[in-house]
Formats: C-alpha cells, sequence, structure tokens
C-alpha cells in the first residue's frame, strides 16, 4: 500500500495525546502526529517514507475507551480521540515484544557490525530491556556473503521488511520478498536464490541502509563499523509520490 | 587499625565463562577504587587472594555465562551465600560471544578447536578441566539474579554506577547507563 497523495483540502481534527491537546491533518496517522511533535513511539518496520506495514507492534498505543491496542503506524487520527502513548501496561507488553525479537535468533551485540548503531539495541535499552526473561531460541541461522558488496545475516534479521519496501516501492527492483511462516519465516532475493545470482538486484545499497540492524551490511565491515545513512528516503519518497 | 563507623558492605567477585574484561572494566575504575574501598570490603574474587567464600557476603557479582559443571557450581554457591546477585556483563545477562556455540553440537565445537585447527598433537585436555555443558546459559538461566548490568564490558562509570546506587540503599537502573554490547 502506498502512502497515498495529500490532497489539497484536508480536514483538520483535534485530539489527545498524554493529556496535551493537538490538531492534525485528518489524513495524518498517530504515529505521525507524534513524531511531529516529539512524542517518543518505539518503532522498528515503521519509516518514514515506505508503506504500513504494520508488522512490529512495538508502537501500540491506548486509545481511551477502546478496549484492544492499535499500531499508531496504521492508525488514522480522529476527531475527539484521546490517546495514551506510554502507560505501564504498553511499556509491559513493548519489553516483551522487544526480549522475544533477541530471544527468537542471534542477536549478539558485542560482535555486530552495527554494534551503537543499531536500532534494535537502542531500543532495548530505551524500553528497559537489561535481560530477557525467556529462554534463547538457540537455532542457527544462514549467512549469505554471495554478494560482492553486501552481506545478509539471517541471524540479526527482525522481518521488519524494510528491506522488500524500500526495494519495491523506492528503486522499484522488487529483488526482496519474504517466505515461510512462523519461526521458518526469512527474507529472500529473487525467489531464494544467494543474493549474489540475483538478476534484479540493482546493488543500489538502499535495503543495506534502511535495515535497522546488522542484518543488512556492507562487507568489509567489523564490528561496530557499519553506520547507516538514511538521508536519501524521504528525499525520494517525497518526489516519487509528488509524481 | 581503626575500626570503620559503619560496617563495609561485603562483595565477591567470580569470574565464569568469560574472558575477565569485565574484571577489567571494574579494575577502570581507577581512583574511584580508593573511595569505593573505604565502602566495600572484597571478600573474595579473582583480584584478592581469599580461596573459600564467606558464609554470608552482602552482594555477589558473576562474569561470564554458565558452560560447564564448575561454572554452574559456582552461580549456586554464589547464589546460596550472597544477599544481592549482579550479573555483570553480556556473557553472564545473555550468553554472548560464550553461547555462540549453542545452535552447534558440542562434539563438532569441541573437534573444532582442539582437533581441525591444531596442527601439533591434536588432543582433548582432560586433566583439571571441568565438563562442558551442551548449552551454554545466562546466569538467571539456573539461578535467581536480583540485578542485570549488561555490557562488554560494561563501562567502568555503569558499575561504579550500580555499586554506588546499592551502597547509597537505591536499586540501580542499569538501563540508564549501559546496554547491550556496550
Amino acid at each position: 500500500m502506498p502512502p497515498p497523495a495529500p490532497q489539497p483540502n484536508v480536514r483538520v481534527v483535534t485530539l489527545t495525546i498524554d493529556g496535551k491537546d493537538f490538531s492534525a491533518r485528518a489524513d495524518e496517522t498517530v504515529i505521525e502526529l507524534c513524531r511531529e511533535n516529539k512524542i517518543p513511539i518505539p518503532s522498528l518496520c515503521y519509516m518514514d517514507g515506505l508503506s504500513i506495514w504494520g508488522a512490529c507492534r512495538l508502537c501500540l498505543v491506548e486509545v481511551v475507551g477502546q478496549g484492544r491496542l492499535v499500531a499508531a503506524c496504521s492508525t488514522r487520527v480522529a476527531e475527539g480521540m484521546n490517546i495514551r502513548t506510554n502507560t505501564e501496561r504498553l511499556q509491559r507488553y513493548r519489553r516483551t515484544i522487544v526480549e522475544l525479537l533477541f530471544a527468537e535468533r542471534n542477536h549478539v551485540c558485542s560482535v555486530c557490525v552495527s554494534n551503537g548503531h543499531c536500532e534494535l539495541q537502542w531500543l532495548a535499552q530505551k524500553c528497559g530491556v537489561d535481560h530477557v526473561r525467556v529462554p534463547y531460541r538457540q537455532v542457527r541461522n544462514e549467512v549469505d556473503s554471495s554478494h560482492e558488496m553486501f552481506r545478509l545475516d539471517h541471524n540479526r534479521c527482525i522481518l521488519c521488511t524494510r528491506c522488500v519496501r524500500v526495494c519495491d516501492e523506492i528503486e522499484g527492483a522488487h529483488t526482496w520478498d519474504v517466505m515461510g511462516r512462523g519461526s521458518d519465516c526469512r527474507v529472500i532475493t529473487d525467489l531464494a536464490r544467494p543474493w549474489g545470482e540475483s538478476e534484479t538486484c540493482t546493488g543500489c545499497g538502499k535495503c543495506v541502509q534502511v535495515c535497522p540492524t546488522g542484518a543488512l551490511v556492507k562487507q568489509g565491515t567489523s564490528a561496530g563499523e557499519m553506520v547507516k545513512d538514511q538521508h536519501f528516503l524521504p528525499i525520494l519518497a517525497r518526489r516519487r509520490h509528488a509524481q | 587499625m581503626t575500626t570503620p563507623a559503619t560496617p563495609r558492605i561485603t562483595v565477591a567477585t567470580a569470574w565464569l565463562d568469560g574472558c575477565s574484561g569485565c574484571h577489567m572494566s571494574f579494575l577502570d575504575m581507577d581512583e574511584r577504587l580508593v573511595d569505593l574501598a573505604q565502602k566495600i570490603d572484597i571478600v573474595y574474587s579473582p583480584l584478592v587472594d581469599t580461596k573459600e567464600l564467606p558464609e554470608q557476603v552482602d552482594v555477589g557479582i558473576l562474569e561470564g555465562s554458565i558452560s560447564s559443571e564448575s561454572d554452574l557450581h559456582h552461580a549456586k554457591e554464589f547464589r546460596k551465600h550472597c544477599k544481592l546477585l549482579i550479573s555483570l556483563g553480556d556473557c553472564a545477562v545473555n550468553g554472548n560471544v560464550p553461547a555462540m556455540r549453542n545452535p552447534f553440537k558440542l562434539a563438532d565445537v569441541i573437534d573444532r578447536a582442539y582437533r581441525e585447527n591444531v596442527d601439533l598433537q591434536p588432543q582433548l585436555p582432560t586433566v583439571g578441566v571441568p565438563v562442558l555443558f551442551q548449552q551454554v546459559r545466562p546466569i538467571h538461566g539456573c539461578v535467581k539474579v536480583d540485578v542485570f548490568v549488561p555490557g562488554c564490558p560494561p563501562h567502568a562509570d555503569a558499575i561504579f554506577y550500580v555499586l554506588n546506587e546499592l551502597i547509597e540503599g537505591r536499586t540501580p537502573d542499569p538501563s540508564r547507563v549501559t546496554r547491550f554490547g556496550a
């Protein structure tokens, strides 16, 4: 789902977030409004400039009067909404989600090329994850080093699908996809062929830059050296959607 | 010899399956160690000469993960004799590098380390070494842990913060000062 182009005549709604009043364009999502107003909401799959995925569930917020939690990235603002972004329940859920991400694959921060530049590592600290309460799955995941410039380490992938979306929506190559279900789920290039043999990959590296962790990195980087540069995305996304 | 006005907090430390880096980071507190020494007594540690863990210790600090019978024994002893137990560093907190062998069979890991990559006299060490477990676990995978201080290693400032909060009678929040891999 590509983000809709902004409409010229859009209504303005007023709503409450954490007890403060805000006004917003009716076509905005809750997370967009929060980001504009520097209200911190953790997220991993959401990325400004890419379509909405709603997979990581870290941006869950409470809407007063509504029993279920909603994802701030995929919920539009509405007149009179009363939103809470940082309750004890939300903190508990976010913490658990981050812990499950760490337990699912092998994120060994100390020996990761993205150490110190990783959104998952940063979020863990922000959410107060100082240890993981569930047992680690301890499953071996493959590393694909077949591409001459880039490397894919499934051990560090959290399946946010930013790579899939940026490749399809911004680069227009659609090299990436998702294969398998549940714990077998993984990102693939072409029809699950080695990345280096991909006929569609243009080698642009956008997937590497948007990847929040050390799953997609440049070849030749060692621990802590993989600094990502995401400046291209808002610029390209704006131009793409303006057409 | 003067007796301190308030009894000092007794601290025990041990180094299980880790690299000693966390203990090095402890020493990196540098001149702050002089002040700390007025408030704490290190009663058992690789840093001192005591051979036996005292019956009652206020704070136990464990570095490294639990990879062998010996590590498990140490962890249980610490839990039994320490009022408060701290997991210091990523190996203790999440398994870290020692746990990277977990997805492989132990026999394959041992072959790799002691036979495949060895030029002279490939052999398994058998004397004076503990039996390895199939799976490496963080400390809290075996015994209850009270405070977790992640980091590889945790910065000396983080260790000082945690100890100082405990000395002052507060509950430290290590996420304020350190993180996985820090």
